[in-house]
């Protein structure tokens, strides 16, 4: 019930590799590490969630900020690899449609 | 009369006890043989309910707890969750649930906005009684008997 958070940085992108839960225990750790990293300009990140098994709102939340610190700051973050549950949370709440989401395989060329 | 199987359920109001709920909520709807699915969709209803609790309660008492009710049926499961603390303004939560639609800004979206529009999505029913505390009663039947999925709503006995 823990959440694994890796952060590498490319020449290109930063990829942000999830594994575990987000729920209220473990969003604000989350929340903790992806913000600082929208708050820098011109970088685009890659939140890989390939190995997220259980998010519920606390983590759209986590992502709603995101966005909007990365608007603001004028990066760019978008999601890809989501699991069938995780990504019909999304589709359920109408996010989809606000929030980058690649829907291929990988998002990143590596 | 509809007989039913009861277990109760107490937890310290902390988020890091959210997680333990939901295994418990997991293993009751496995053994009352709901479908994969569905199990997936009580965990984060119930998980939104308790979640709700835990951050309310924490602002009345910072040692409260959580109780919870699993009422077994033969047919349905119906989820209590109760926190005690004071009560909230529920029209004023109500006005703010529902999915984003494309004309609104992201900057009206709220970080917290669609715990109970996902308890509503994911459970056949959902009611909130605001008298003493907060108390959520949420029911999903197996095999999705009685309520379609769409007929979802929340109703309210002040």
């Amino acid at each position: 019930m823990n959440l694994e958070i890796n952060v590498t940085e490319h020449p290109d992108i930063i990829l942000v590799q999830l594994s575990g839960e987000i729920d209220a225990y473990t969003a604000p750790q989350l929340k903790d590490k992806l913000i600082p990293l929208t708050n820098r300009k011109g970088v685009r990140i890659e939140v890989d969630l390939e190995n997220v098994n259980y998010m519920d709102s606390t983590g759209l939340g986590v992502f709603i900020s995101a966005l909007k610190s990365s608007k603001e700051n004028g990066s760019k973050i978008t999601l890809f690899n989501l699991k069938d549950r995780v990504q019909r949370l999304f589709k359920i709440t109408g996010l989809h449609q606000l929030i980058d989401i690649n829907l291929d395989e990988r998002g990143v060329n590596n | 009369m509809d007989t039913f199987d009861f277990i109760e359920m107490k937890v310290p109001a902390k988020e890091e006890y959210v997680g333990v709920v939901r295994l418990s909520i997991s293993g009751i709807a496995n053994r009352m043989g709901f479908t994969y699915e569905d199990i997936e969709d009580l965990k984060v209803a119930v998980s939104e309910a308790v979640t709700n609790a835990v951050t309310h309660a924490y602002e009345v008492n910072e040692n409260g707890e959580v109780t919870l009710g699993f009422a077994i049926y033969k047919d349905r499961l119906e989820v209590m969750v109760a926190d005690h603390g004071g009560s909230f303004n529920l029209q004023e939560v109500k006005k703010n649930i529902g999915p984003y639609e494309n004309d609104r800004s992201i900057d009206e979206l709220r970080e917290g906005g669609f715990g109970l529009f996902l308890m509503q999505a994911l459970m056949d029913k959902v009611e909130i009684n605001n008298d003493s505390g907060v108390i959520v009663l949420m029911t999903k039947f197996i095999e999705e008997i009685g309520v379609e999925l769409d007929d979802d709503h929340v109703s309210t006995t002040q």
